[in-house]
């Protein structure tokens, strides 16, 4: 008897079905990075992240809706090793524990939305792509280099918009030269010379950044946590895209000192408030450290707005006085739930600079618009 | 590696006829096979898609990408994968042992005369779907091509948010709602149908003796006229406004999960019974000391329990094993294997565990019920017939909830709306908000769903600008 059988093995190499698919689904998540911005930056996985490279983000556009059963309403089945019984815990959830001991963590299908996996590099690039140090102007001291491009090189291999022609002219008359017929005909493959480029840094500027943040009794810990996801891109922001930006930590409540970077992003204090010190503090490290004509000096300063009314007028002279040596003076402030109307920023209405701006935070999606008015593109200022 | 493929291949094909020799002993009986060694990309491939020569979408890249993960992590791997197709094709995974390839052949065989003798796969269409989802995917394709990527895309996205709402027991005879409508022609009712100059042929008919004063029009206009569970078939039959285009992927849409469904309703049947033919034909395989151990090992990590679920494989196969011997011993020898080859004929995974699930196996297997309270799972149920009822609750409907379109015209401003058959069970409500979109996307009028909240009705609507929820 013979049996209806083939056992076969084609080549596969040409089948990229699920590679394509898989691209498609990458170019999506990265949409739906660039339209959740908002929420993204002020993610706790990112700003916690801790160096870790690769993190989840919440993205909900990609998630697959259709009718289905509270999950976690319902009851599940599950297969012990005989000696279960009930009131057995077989794991708690993930987020109140250690991640992981939950039943089927990360296959739960609880979660209401889809997680990708993106490295903080690719959000990176997504979140810079459009901010850059405003009203930047040359200055005596060159220590800040951006990225810029130089035709430095000539190669025998590039791309053909760069086509050297001068010297692949000169190549000719060499050649032609050599074997007797001097002249330009004849431009053989070999002759060809192309303009190559190099990336340099390009010594424009120096920068120095103040990053002052309120630590006081009244920033609780969703205020602290806006101020530092804030300052976590700003500083990342800075380091990538400008090499040698100098950033000062300075932390205040009612007194103001210099922090060192991790104390700037760990410490909490308490106590009372007031602003001016700091910008006391401010004025006094330029005044000391950062001339005026060797820098292009940025001032931000993150704060609940809860200041001792006593201290508000001098804050605005103090502000006037900072203004007339920096670039930029940014204040934020993040209206928490104890929010009055009283506060910093209604001060600082009166104040009517350009070089002045002042953003309300009032959730976590509210620190990306407030990099982005920061940092503002120049290109941007105009439309 | 070639030499080595080749070896493979040649080992193979001295095995198969043994097991297919074997299988067929055994009164298996599958369609003809065609085995196909490939690249682990490849299987996952198929794994995500379902299918080699499906559509393109980006969920099944998804899909790929976290099943690829997976197995280039180690994480887990497919050894096989199979299609309910006639011939029936068997992907093996280029790297398996000679005797992983042997079982996985020996499973694949069993899969295969499931596929083939088990009533609820009697609607499927083994014969042409490999070609017929390939000619779908190409117009589907050619769709993208005139109406733009985007615009397919997203409308894929919305057909699939409702896909699982079919009737895939279609061979149960319906009525034809075409038959009653004849009979009610003589009614007055007739009238409102096709052209305005319609009547003009009925002039020498006599008026029809009926004084509803328009009564039964409007009644008889009631769609549908009873309770209609295929969505997408009542989508596609009386939504306003879709295309050609949209219809025919609706359709594709449809089709194609009507020839999934059995393989999602016969989870631990199929997989059950596959592994109760892997291991008995194995057993009459000639495998040496070093074979047997390897085969006990890949046979043991199949069958592995999971504390947070139910391991179809193992489940399946002790409950087969359970039958034949409960029937052996009241029936006499060879009684046991007579009934399982009936329940593989007739029975769903619903039924089969309704039907056949016992109080002792129950408590073998140490089954239990566990949900979240507070923060944590615990175990909240060990009674084998709560446990039986649970599982068989959850496998009904393949665990999706049963949606019926219950009226086409509601409030005679043609809005369409949908019931929840409330089975104790409630719906995820932002899912249910956010599925209603799509839903409005293909109604293109405002769309309801009527469930039980807190077991109170309750309406969630979406009008096509915001959606509204309501206690009824």
């Amino acid at each position: 008897m013979t049996y209806s059988f083939i056992i076969s093995r084609e080549d596969w190499s040409l089948h990229r079905k699920g590679e394509v698919d898989q691209h498609r689904h990458r170019e999506k998540v990265r949409e739906a990075i660039k339209k959740n911005l908002a929420d993204i930056v002020s993610e706790e996985s990112i700003i916690l992240s801790d160096g870790q490279r690769v993190v989840k983000v919440p993205i909900r556009s990609l998630e697959q809706y259709r009718f289905r059963y509270d999950f976690r309403k319902q009851k599940h089945t599950g297969q012990g090793d005989g000696k279960s019984k009930v009131g057995d815990i077989l794991g708690s959830d993930p987020g109140q524990q250690a991640p992981g001991k939950g039943p089927g963590a990360g296959e739960d299908p609880g979660h209401d939305y889809y997680e990708a996996d993106v490295t903080i590099d690719e959000i990176e690039q997504i979140v810079f792509e459009d901010l850059s140090l405003p009203n930047l102007e040359e200055k005596k001291n060159k220590k800040l280099a951006s990225e810029s491009v130089e035709f430095r090189d000539v190669r025998k291999i590039g791309i053909q918009s760069n086509v050297d022609r001068k010297r692949t002219i000169l190549e000719v008359l060499k050649r032609n030269a050599l074997k007797g017929k001097p002249g330009i005909h004849g431009i053989t493959p070999e002759d060809l010379r192309y303009k190559t480029w190099e990336v340099v840094p390009k010594f424009e500027s120096s920068a120095v950044v103040l990053a002052m943040m309120d630590t006081s009794g009244s920033m609780g810990p969703f205020e602290k946590y806006i101020a530092r996801s804030f300052f976590f891109w700003m500083v990342r922001f800075l380091r990538t895209k400008y090499q040698n930006v100098e950033i000062v930590f300075l932390a205040h409540h009612t007194e103001a000192k210099e922090v060192s970077e991790e104390e700037f992003f760990t410490k909490g204090e308490s106590g009372g408030t007031r602003c001016s010190s700091v910008y006391q503090l401010a004025l006094d490290l330029i005044n000391a450290r950062y001339p005026k004509d060797d820098y292009n000096i940025y001032a931000f300063h993150f704060s609940d707005g809860d200041n001792l009314t006593s201290d508000n007028e001098k804050c605005i002279q103090l502000i006037d006085q900072l203004l007339s040596k920096c670039s930029l003076v940014g204040y934020g402030e993040i209206e928490g739930p104890y929010y009055y109307t009283s506060t910093l920023n209604s001060f600082f209405k009166k104040l009517n600079h350009s070089r002045f701006l002042s953003v309300t935070i009032r959730d976590k999606s509210g620190v990306y618009p407030a990099l982005k008015a920061f940092f503002k593109k120049p290109d941007q200022e105009g439309g | 590696m070639r030499d080595q493929i080749t070896e493979e291949i040649r080992q193979l094909e001295e095995a198969i006829p043994k097991m297919i020799e074997i299988a067929r002993g055994f009164n298996l009986d599958f369609y003809p096979m065609r085995f196909e060694i490939c690249p682990g990309d490849i299987i996952y491939t198929f794994g995500a898609y379902g299918m080699p020569t499906r559509y393109t979408h980006w969920s099944f890249g998804k899909n790929y990408h976290r099943m690829k993960t997976q197995y280039d992590y180690n994480l887990s791997r497919i050894y096989e994968m199979v299609i309910n197709s006639d011939p029936c094709y068997a992907f093996l995974l280029e790297g398996n042992t000679i005797i992983q390839n042997k079982m996985v052949s020996a499973h694949v065989l069993a899969h295969c005369d499931f596929f083939k003798n088990n009533v609820y796969f009697s609607s499927t269409n083994p014969k042409d779907i490999i070609e017929s989802m390939a000619v779908a995917a190409e117009r589907i394709r050619q769709y993208e091509l005139i109406h733009g990527q985007q615009r397919v895309e997203s409308f894929i996205d919305t057909v699939m948010s409702v896909q699982e709402h079919i009737e895939p027991h279609r061979m149960i005879k319906q009525k034809d709602p075409r038959d009653q409508e004849k009979k009610e022609k003589v009614c007055c009712s007739g009238n409102d149908k096709g052209t305005p100059y319609d009547d003009l042929w009925n002039l020498e008919k006599s008026a029809p003796s009926c004084n509803c004063q328009g009564n039964c029009a409007r009644k008889k206009k009631t769609l549908p006229q009873q309770p209609e569970k295929d969505l997408l078939l009542f989508i596609m039959e009386n939504a306003k406004g879709l295309e050609e285009w949209q219809l025919d992927i609706l359709s594709t849409l449809r089709d194609e999960m009507i020839y999934f469904w059995p393989q999602m309703q016969t989870k631990i049947m199929n997989e059950g019974w596959a592994t109760y033919w892997h291991l008995r034909i194995m057993r009459e395989m000639d495998l040496d000391e070093a074979e047997v151990i390897e085969f006990a090992k890949m046979n043991a990590g199949v069958i592995l329990p999971s504390r947070n679920s139910i391991n179809p494989y193992y489940l399946g196969l002790k409950m087969f094993e359970d039958i034949e011997k409960r029937w052996d011993q009241e029936y006499g020898a060879g009684a046991g294997r007579e009934k399982i080859f009936e329940i593989r004929e007739i029975d769903n995974d619903a039924s089969f565990l309704r039907n056949y699930l016992t109080k002792e196996l129950v408590e073998e297997l140490d089954l239990y019920l566990y949900r979240k309270i507070g923060h944590d799972w615990k175990i909240v149920e060990k009674n084998w017939e709560k446990v039986r009822d649970h599982l068989v609750s959850s496998m009904t409907n393949c665990g999706i909830p049963v949606i019926m379109v219950e009226d086409g015209d509601y409030d005679l401003r043609g809005e369409l709306y949908l019931k929840n058959i409330f089975e104790n069970r409630e719906l995820d409500i932002k899912y249910l908000e956010k599925t209603l979109i799509h839903v409005y996307n293909l109604w293109n009028r405002p769309v309801h769903l009527e469930t039980k909240i807190d077991n109170k009705p309750a309406l969630f609507s979406f009008d096509g600008e915001k959606g509204n929820r309501k206690f009824l």
